[in-house]
Order: structure tokens, then sequence, then C-alpha cells
């Protein structure tokens, strides 16, 4: 006879401790002696905490005249069910030898909650949760699992409530659904949402397991036949004539982005572009450029801030995600901080140069820029006035930003025309660096910046045979920080 | 007001004889002081024993029944005199705080104590925090009862031991006219268990005895030629009192007298764990019965040579399980055994791990080597250990975990009105260059960890300050210290700031007031807004600093302002103002201000009134996935998710319900110039006709041009 054993592993203010208390008076109110630890401590602000319990049948311990003596952390090899509310914190059960295959059944919710390493990186942060899934499942005796964030947003309760209604649904615990939802009961708060979140997590634990994640497959565009259109029908039959099935989804996202940026006309030249380095006859290269060059050229300057902003879409969107509810009424403000540059860059381009003149139409500029402005766009004068602005769309052509965007695209793109003959790999890497350069400010500064630094290494690397690995190393060490120290020492390093 | 209400846990203090209480370790010392008949009870908050405070703090009725004085300590020096009122009055008195940190800070006061020795129980209890979990050194307690010889009480970690070595150590403390101190670690503190009451007790001595009749003793004065007086009383007195009474009372325990020839002493506070390590190796079973003979050392400090004899006696080896270094009681017990000519062998660390945690497997593994050497067939060999295959398919799932799993450090809560300061810190930075930052125990230390990645050095609570003393010297850059209100009251407004401006530091001391000791969960102190009964607030921080003599001070009464919060710090990185620069940066902790208003917010919802909620948002098209924004803040409602956009991979940031909408996220991108893809949603509740009004002329305008928009997109779309 041994005592059954459960550790919650939660983080700081997921209700761990609720849980913990819950298991403890389910076991006690049906005759049960529980024991129950934990060491929260700082780790209750947004770390990771683990909750102990241990319960005997008091019936047996009646019987043989003796207290059990209950232990106050969990060992591997003695933890007959784990809770995790989260999968990254299953996965730290595991790791922690917690889970073992010949006891444990192992509870948990399979949604992430990034860590700041994994959210705070320049570009893909994420740890591979599939492989999470995959140790999980081969080191438990049982995975239930199941994405209980959702559950949780969707009938607006507690992960507590679903993790105790799994663990109910399971039936690794010796009492049955009413004892359970009798204990949610006698806590006493929030007990109609709990007991809703609970019943979720009961028929979801009863219900054959979800298959374990794989990478998701993308999604092709299919391609429609013709359209009202006669520009845009063009465009069609282009992109079914002179594109492979390699690139031509890709190709096709492209034009349907810059139709939505600018104009047929645009969407046009974008083929154009792309049609030049066609004769490479390299689907890999095309298929970059094809993505790269569409991104560059619906870069993001105020007029395309100002039309998405105010887009049907959009409000569509804001009110599905804040879900006012009810009898209410929703509002929408801006945070924008449009400086000198920008505004130079958004009026047609003589009046832009003449603005960056030193003198008093730039220093009243710039002291009307020093402040950052909120905009209430669900305002009619904050609407009219992004509106106006992204209506300067159709003289987009000639302002500042688009002659300087329009003429690195174009070395970029004689670039990679250039090397492609003689290194198609570089060709592809060359493509990708458009990556780097995105954001806003400073951050768009920044990525400029390192962009070039790229292209002026890459003329460098040229030739070489492992030009294309070294460039791809140097676009990962640009992604490494924001002040750019890694990229700075492995430029150094190339000679 | 603390973080938790103990309403409930007040109920169970009132708990008569023959009653059950059921709840938490460190409550249950509670009852116990209150049973005990203590006249005076202070201590300083900190994990683990923060409860003991808290529900004293509520408990006021009780405490006035019967007559005892509860003080919040400014801090554990204060604590620790508070017990001075035992020593001229039969008073039983009790302090507590976190160990060893508290004991650091207390120690002046302990050994003046012990010197002079008590006459009323003198009781300490600390709450030991090591290992798993742990935010402080990993140091032991155990020397500062050697140093300063006070009795140490470890006992076994259920209730009814907890609560009978309360009941005990008052009695031992009189009986050797010495202060006891009583160890209990965090698990201890936090377990839940139950033991039967007993009435609680009214000091048959009062406080008012004490004032009406003063009594002095010049020779309890630690002063020569007393204090020479002293050392011999301890050594002379004392010390033998103490062991006659531990071993008369029988406060170590012995289990399974039985023939073998070796034999395991352990201190009470492992001794759970040590059996579940047994049993593990079938040498127990869970009702704790073994056949291996246990010393348990529910007295860690004086050890009774006695028993030790006793114990080994015929025996050929004996395990010391002793967590912690260095290994006191298994040098004390070899020492001992050699005095007495006996012959066991002493083993401990070594075959245990000298430093670290005792968890079940480390004692299982350290068992296993014992009795291998010296009582082969005691045991299995492979007893305890997982079966071949099954070790075969964990240590493939633990590489494939090995790069997945990532540390979760503690971090700023959602809204925590410390990130704004630290984000414009670095803000700053990146206009004035890195400076040297002196940082302070408190939540604000998490600046340390990533996103911040700001400080250089932690030198002990309300020490921020100080530690930037040698570095207050004139230069091209100033230092910065951080420090709390916690920690600015509990000693840093003294050592930190006076210090400063005697000195003529040039140093940056940046306050972080927030209304509370928010770290240890939320007590008021003096300068915490809440109007609180038996306690006076209200205290602004910066007349304390004014009052000492700082000249430059700046308050900053909404931290969220990053704006302003950049442009204090930039003034006062570049001032030419001589001493040291103070800003006070205000704004009320998240977490308590949350569980304040939430419920008001719901209650005035529900009863129609106008209320406007806020939250904030990002938009996924213009987000471009450089995640900025999550490296300056660190918001734990501001995170990643896939990327929308079927052109571009890196995720785009996205804000969770759990968004709290207190700002810092608009304030950051205006002034860092970040990006427009912020937004603020308003909701207003229960809208009144106006905002109707507003709203349905407002929808129809933008609705009609939004409809526009959308059909010439349409007109071009694929």
């Amino acid at each position: 006879m041994r005592p059954l054993n459960i550790a919650i592993l939660a983080m700081g203010g997921e209700g761990g401790g609720v849980l913990a208390d819950w298991i403890v008076d389910l076991a006690e109110h049906n005759g049960y002696i529980a024991q129950a630890t934990s060491v929260a401590g700082v780790a209750q602000r947004t770390g990771a905490t683990i909750y102990y319990v241990e319960m005997f049948p008091r019936a047996r311990a009646e019987r043989d005249g003796a207290e059990p003596l209950l232990a106050l952390m969990p060992a591997p090899g003695d933890v007959d069910i784990v809770v995790a509310s989260e999968l990254m914190e299953a996965a730290r059960a595991v790791q922690r030898g917690l889970v073992t295959p010949d006891r444990t059944t192992l509870i948990a919710s399979t949604h992430r909650v990034l860590s700041i390493h994994e959210k705070s990186a320049m570009g893909e942060g994420a740890r591979d949760a599939a492989r999470m899934e995959q140790a999980c499942a081969s080191a438990a005796r049982r995975f239930v699992r199941f994405d209980m964030a959702e559950t949780v947003e969707r009938i607006g309760s507690v992960i507590s409530a679903v993790l105790f209604g799994a663990l109910s649904g399971e039936g690794a615990l010796p009492f049955d659904r009413q004892q359970f939802e009798d204990t949610i009961r006698r806590g006493g708060v929030g007990v109609e949402s709990s007991l809703r979140a609970f019943a979720e997590g009961f028929e979801r634990a009863k219900a054959p397991s979800e298959p374990l994640r794989r990478a998701p497959a993308p999604a092709v565009a299919a391609l429609p036949q013709t359209h009202a259109d006669p520009r845009v029908a063009r465009l069609l039959v282009r992109l079914r004539d002179e594109f492979g099935d390699a690139v031509r989804p890709t190709a096709t996202e492209g034009v349907r982005r810059l139709l939505d940026y600018q104009d047929p006309e645009y969407a046009a030249s974008y083929l154009d572009r792309l049609a030049r380095l066609a004769p490479h006859g390299d689907d890999r290269l095309l298929e970059a450029v094809a993505r790269h060059l569409a991104l560059w050229m619906s870069y993001e300057d105020t007029i395309r801030v100002a039309d998405l902003k105010t887009r049907s879409k959009r409000f569509e969107r804001v009110r599905a995600e804040v879900r006012p509810g009810g009898d209410t009424v929703l509002s929408i403000d801006e945070f924008m901080h449009p400086r000198l540059e920008e505004i130079a860059d958004t009026v047609p381009a003589p009046m832009g140069r003449w603005l960056l003149k030193a003198g008093p139409a730039r220093r009243l500029v710039e002291r009307l820029t020093t402040k950052g402005r909120i905009v209430p766009t669900t305002s009619l004068g904050g609407f009219l006035m992004l509106r106006t602005i992204a209506a300067m769309r159709r003289w987009r052509r000639s302002t500042l930003r688009y002659g300087r965007e329009n003429a690195q695209i174009e070395q970029w793109l004689d670039r990679i025309d250039r090397v492609a003959p003689a290194d198609p790999a570089l060709a592809v890497e060359i493509a990708r660096c458009q990556r780097l350069v995105k954001g806003y400010g400073d951050t768009h500064e920044r990525g400029s910046r390192n962009f070039a630094t790229l292209m002026a290494c890459s003329e460098r690397l040229e030739g070489r045979e492992n030009a294309a690995s070294a460039l791809r190393e140097l676009h990962e060490a640009a992604l490494a920080d924001d002040a750019g120290n890694l990229l700075r020492e492995r430029v150094n390093a190339l000679h | 007001m603390a973080e938790r209400s103990f309403a409930q846990e007040v109920g169970k203090l009132r708990l008569g004889a023959g009653e059950e209480f059921v709840g938490e370790g460190i409550l249950a010392v509670t009852k116990a002081l209150l049973q005990s008949g203590v006249a005076y009870v202070a201590g300083y908050q900190g994990a683990p024993i923060s409860h003991l405070m808290d529900v004293l703090a509520d408990a006021r009725e009780v405490l006035d029944e019967l007559g005892i004085r509860f003080e919040n300590s400014a801090n554990e020096a204060t604590a620790a005199a508070t017990l001075a009122a035992s020593v001229n009055y039969p008073l039983r008195g009790a302090v507590t705080f976190k160990a060893p940190v508290g004991i650091n800070v207390a120690s002046d006061a302990i050994a003046n104590l012990s010197s002079g020795g008590v006459t009323g129980g003198a009781l300490i209890i600390v709450g030991e925090d090591y290992g798993d979990g742990s935010s402080i050194m990993q140091e032991r307690s155990h020397a500062f009862a050697m140093k300063s010889q006070v009795w140490l009480l470890d006992p076994r970690p259920n209730l009814p031991s907890i609560v009978k070595a309360v009941e005990d150590a008052f009695e031992l403390s009189e009986a050797s006219s010495t202060p006891v101190m009583l160890e209990l670690r965090i698990r201890a503190c936090h377990l839940h268990g139950r033991f039967v009451a007993k009435d609680n007790r009214r000091s048959p001595f009062a406080l008012a005895d004490a004032l009406e009749n003063p009594r002095r003793d010049v020779n309890r004065i630690v002063l020569p030629p007393a204090s020479f007086l002293h050392e011999r009383e301890k050594v002379e007195q004392r010390w033998p009192a103490a062991v006659r009474f531990i071993r008369e009372r029988g406060l170590n325990e012995f289990f399974a007298r039985s023939e073998r020839d070796v034999g395991i002493a352990v201190q009470g506070g492992l001794y759970n764990t040590l059996m579940r390590a047994l049993e593990r190796l079938g040498l127990a079973d869970v009702y704790g019965r073994t056949s291996v003979p246990l010393y348990v050392l529910n007295v860690t400090y004086p050890l009774v040579d006695e028993e030790i004899a006793r114990f080994c006696e015929g025996k050929r080896a004996v395990l010391v399980v002793e967590e912690g270094q260095p290994n006191f009681i298994e040098q004390a017990i070899a020492a001992s055994l050699r005095n007495a000519g006996c012959s066991a062998r002493v083993f401990g660390k070594g075959l245990l791990p000298i430093a670290g945690e005792y968890t079940p497997s480390v004692l299982a593994d350290g068992l296993r080597a014992f009795f291998a050497t010296h009582a082969p067939g005691a045991m299995a060999p492979a007893a305890g250990l997982p079966a071949p295959e099954t070790a075969a398919v964990l240590a493939r799932a633990h590489r494939e975990l090995a790069d997945q799993v990532q540390a979760r450090t503690p971090g700023f809560c959602t809204g925590c009105p410390e990130r704004p300061v630290f984000a414009a810190m670095k803000l700053v930075q990146r206009e004035l260059g890195e400076h040297h930052v002196s940082s302070d125990i408190g939540c604000h230390l998490f600046s340390i960890l990533p996103p911040f990645d700001i400080g250089n050095t932690t030198m002990g609570y309300g020490l921020g300050a100080a530690a930037a003393a040698a570095l207050g010297s004139p230069s091209g850059k100033r230092a910065i210290s951080v420090m709390g209100d916690g920690g600015f009251w509990h000693n840093g407004l003294t050592s930190g700031i006076a210090n400063a401006v005697f000195n003529e530091s040039d140093q940056v001391a940046l306050v972080i007031d927030n209304n509370y000791t928010a770290a240890t969960g939320g007590q008021d102190l003096l300068s915490s807004k809440a109007i609180t009964r038996n306690r006076s607030t209200q205290h602004p921080i910066e007349k304390a600093v004014r009052g000492v003599g700082v000249r430059w001070v700046r308050t900053i009464p909404r931290t969220y302002d990053v704006g302003a919060m950049r442009e204090a710090l930039r003034e006062a990185l570049t001032t030419r103002e001589k001493g040291p620069k103070v800003i006070v940066a205000q704004s009320e902790c998240m977490l308590n201000r949350q569980r304040r208003e939430k419920p008001q917010k719901r209650k005035a919802i529900a009863a129609g009134e106008r209320v406007v909620r806020e939250r904030f948002g990002v938009d996924p098209d213009t987000c471009t996935g450089d995640h900025s924004c999550i490296r300056i803040s660190g918001c734990p409602s501001l995170t990643v998710k896939p990327n929308p956009d079927p052109l571009r991979s890196d995720p785009v940031a996205h804000v969770e319900q759990s968004c709290v909408g207190c700002g810092m996220c608009g304030e950051v991108s205006h002034a860092a110039v970040l990006c427009p893809s912020f937004y603020r949603a308003g909701v207003v509740h229960n809208p009144r006709a106006f905002d109707r009004f507003r709203h349905r002329v407002r929808s129809a305008v933008i609705g009609a041009l939004q409809r526009r928009i959308d059909r010439r997109l349409a007109a071009t779309a694929i």
C-alpha cells in the first residue's frame, strides 16, 4: 500500500494553488488523508511553480492503526498523476523525471505560453511544440491532452477548473464526478463558470485524445479562371502562363497583395520584374524573389498604415478580439509617431525635399512631431484624417520614399540577376535578405543598415564556394540582437 | 492590505481544546503561539513566513482579547530587538522572519539578547528558503545559532510535531534562560495538514505589569564586566540546563531500536523525505515502520552527547543526513564519538552531496551507497531504480527535450508599474550609453532578467543605494541605484540615501514606490496610500528623502508615462547638481490594484453604471514581426502568434485577453518611435444616451465610407 501522489505544474497566477486546494478538499471529504505543499515564493510572479499533493485512504490507515507518512516533494518514479497547465510545463515535468512510463498519467493543456526568450527573438524563436508533445507521450503511461486555453477563452473561466474536470474525466482518482463537482461548489467562488469549464474538461478527457501535432502544411491559393476587370484578368493569364507550379502560389499571393496595396498596373510591374529573372530557370530562386519582391514592393509607408487601419475588415477584427459584448460601445485609438522623415516621404517628392532642407518649414514640422499622437480612428475627425492620408495612394509613385525604395529594389534585382548564373544558392540568400528590412522608425533604420551591410558582404563573398551558407549565417547573426553586436563580430571575422 | 485575506484563517485561531485545526503549517505555528500564552509578536514579512504576519494583521480582535501586542517591525533587527521585553520580565514573546537573510539583519540584536539571556520564553521563528524555488543565497541558519549560542529546533514536518516544537521551545527557553530559534523549511510552512488544538492562553504577566513596575539587573546588560560573566554563564549554566531539558523531555526521537549495527541520524525537518527514500528502497513501509535504527534530531543545536553515544553504541557505521553545508552536525557527532571513545564510524557528506537540497531520490542514492558498503544484504542492489527499458525510454525523452524546455524565470506581472521604469531606463541608456546599475531585493530585481537585462549587483534588502557607494565618485557617467519602497523603509533611507547625502555621492537613486512591500505579499508600509486601522500610513517618500538633506528629488506620479520617466532619468544623469539625485517612481502594484478594482468594476457594470474598460491590441497586418515591443516591455500579456500573412514567416505580436490596459504599450510605441501597430480599444459598458447617439452617427458615416472602400478593393481583388 502506498499513497496516491499528484504533482501540479503551473505558472504564477494560473490557479495551481486553487487546483491543489480542490484536490485536497476532494480527498478529505471522501475518506482520504491528504497533504499538500508548494514552493511558491517569487515564482508566483509569472515563474513556474510546483504544487504537490499526497493522499491515503483513511479507512486503511485506521485498520492498520497508524498514520501514513506523506512526503513533501515529488520524486522521480513516485508520481501517479502530473497535471500541467501548459505544454512546456508538461515537458518540464518530463525533464525533471516526474513523469515515468510505468506509473504516471500526464494531464496537460497543449497550448503554448511562450517564454520570454521565445517571444523576444527578432524573428521566429518558438521551441518545437511537436517534439515536446512526442516526448511527453513517450514518457507518460497515459497522456491526456487538449488545448485548454481555447476552452478557457470560450467559456470565460480559469484553466484550473478545466484541469480539474480532465482529472475527473480521466478517472485516475477514486472519486466520481459528483464528488468532484461538490468540491467546486464548496469552494464557493465563480462556481457556475468553474462547473462549465469542469464539464468541458471532463468530456474532453473521456474522448479519445487529439493526434499529436505536426508542422502545418502551407495553404495553396486557388487561381480563379477569369476576372471582371480586364487588367486583373491579364494578370491571371500571365500567372498561369509565365510561372510553374512551384512559383505560381507565391506569385499569386504577391499579385493579390499588390492589387490591395496599389493597383493592377503596380501588380503588373511586379510580374515584369519577376519575369526578368525567369530565364535563370531556377524555381527556388524565383519563388524566393516572388515572396520578397512582393513584400518589398508593399513597403509599409504612412499611406499603407492609414489605409489598413481604416478598413471595415480591421474594425471587425478588433471587435472580434476585444469582444466588447452585451450593451457596449467600442472605440479604437491608434498610437502614431510620424516624424519629419515619414511626412517628407509621404508628400510629393519636391515638397518632401523642400521639407527636409534646413529651414523654417523643417523646424516647424520637427517641433510639431516631437511627441507621438493618439488618433481616435472611430471618431469622424480621426477616421477622415487617416482616410485623407490613405488617399495619397494615388500619388504614391511621386513620393520620395517610392523613388528610394524602387531604386534599391532595382539594385537588389540586378545583384540577384548577376549572381544567379554563377552561384544560384547565393542569389537565393541575397533574395532572402529582404526579410531584414522591416518595421518602422528606428527598427526600419536598423533593418536597412543591416541589409546594406549584408549586400556589401555578399559582394565580397561572390566566387567563394561557401558563399551562400556564409551569407545565411550573417543573416541569422543580424537577427541575433538589436545592437548588432554578433553581426559586427561576424562581418569583421569575414575576410 | 495583504495580497490575501485571512478572514477564514482568523476563525481557526479561535479553536479551543479538542477541536481539530486544518490548514497551513505556518498558521498552525501562529495558533501554537496563542496556545503558549505569548504577550507579544513581531516580525518582518517574507516567504515562507509572510502568512504568519498577514493572519495576525487580520486577527486584531483575537489579539486584543488575549492582550497580545503585534508589530509589523521596520526590519528584522527591530523584530529581534523586540525580544528585549523578555529579558527582565516573565513575558513570552515571538518574532519571525525569512532565514538566513533575516537573521543576517537581526544578528546584532540576537547576539546581545543571547549574551544577557532571557527570563521569559523568547522564540525566533525562521522560515528557511533553501533549495527548489529559493530566491536567496544558499546558506544555513545553523551557524548563527552556534555563534550566539541560541538553541535551534528543526522539528519533523507534520503539524502536531511543529506545534509541539513551538510549545517546547518556550519552556526550553525559560529552563535555560536562552532564546530559541525554530527552523521551518519552506515546504513545512506551506504544508497543509491537521492537529488537535488547545485553548488559547492569556499571558499571566501583562505588558502593563512590566511598564507599571519596571525591573532592572545591570548583570543582564552587555557591558564589561557583565559580558565576561555572560560567556561563562552560557557554558557553565545555560548549556547544561538546555541539554538536561532536551534529554528529560525527550525532544529528540529514537525509532527502530533494532539489532542492526548501522543507523541513521537525521535532522527532524528531513524525516519525511528520508522515510520516503527508505520506503522506495524497501526498508520502510508507508507508516514509517522501519528496521533501520533512526535518531531524529528535533533539536539540532545543542547536541546531546549522551544520546549520541547511546545511539551509536554497538554500531559499526552511522549515516548523518544533514542538509546544507558546512556539515556542522556531522562534525559534532564525529567529535562527540571520538571523545566518548566510541568506535562507530560516521558518514554523511561524501556519500550524500555536499551542497544542494536533499530530495527523496538524492537520499535514496546516498542510502544505496551507504548500505551497499556497510550493510550488504540489507536491501536489493537495484531497489528503487527504474527498470532498464523504462530508463531507456526516459533517457530518449530527456534527450529530445534537452534544447526544447527553457527556464521560466519570474518576471513583472501583467501591467506591472515597474516595467515602464526599466523600459525608460533602456531608452535612456540608448542615448547616454550603458550605466552601472546597483539593484536591490524586491520585484524590481527581475530587471536583471530578459528582456531588460539591467542591473550589475544586489547586496541585500534596501542596500541598492549603499551598494553604489564606492561608485558615487564624480565621473562622466553616474551610477544608478534601484530600491523599492519596502527596502527604502527597511533601512535604505539611512544606509543608502542619507549615506549618499553625507558622503556627497554623485549617484542617481531610483526609489520604486508601489504602495506595498509587493514581493512579500503586498503588505502595507509607511508610504502606503491606503488608510488602515492600527497603522500610520501615507508618509511620502519624497518628504523623508528631503528630510535627510537630498536637494534634487523628482516624483513621477505615473510610471506608465514612459516619456516623463525617461526625461527624469536623463535629467538626473546629466544635471550639474551635486550629491545624490533621487527619483521616486509612483504607481500602485498592479496585482493588488486588480485585486481591489476588478470586483468593484464588475459590481458597477452589473449595477448599470457607465464604466469604460480599456485594453490594447496589435494589428497583425501592420506588425512586421520584429518584436522590439516585446524586447522593451516583456509584458506577459504581450506575446506572439503565427503570422496570418502567407508571404511572411516571422510571428506577429499579439495582446492576450489578460491585458489590463495599463497603457504601457502605447506609451512605449510613442517614446521609442516603435511602430503604429498598437491600438487601444475602449469599451463603454452601460453607455449613456449621448454615447449611443455619437456611436450611431459615427457608425453611419464611417460605415458608408468603408463600404465604398470595400467596393473599390473588391473590384480588383482576386
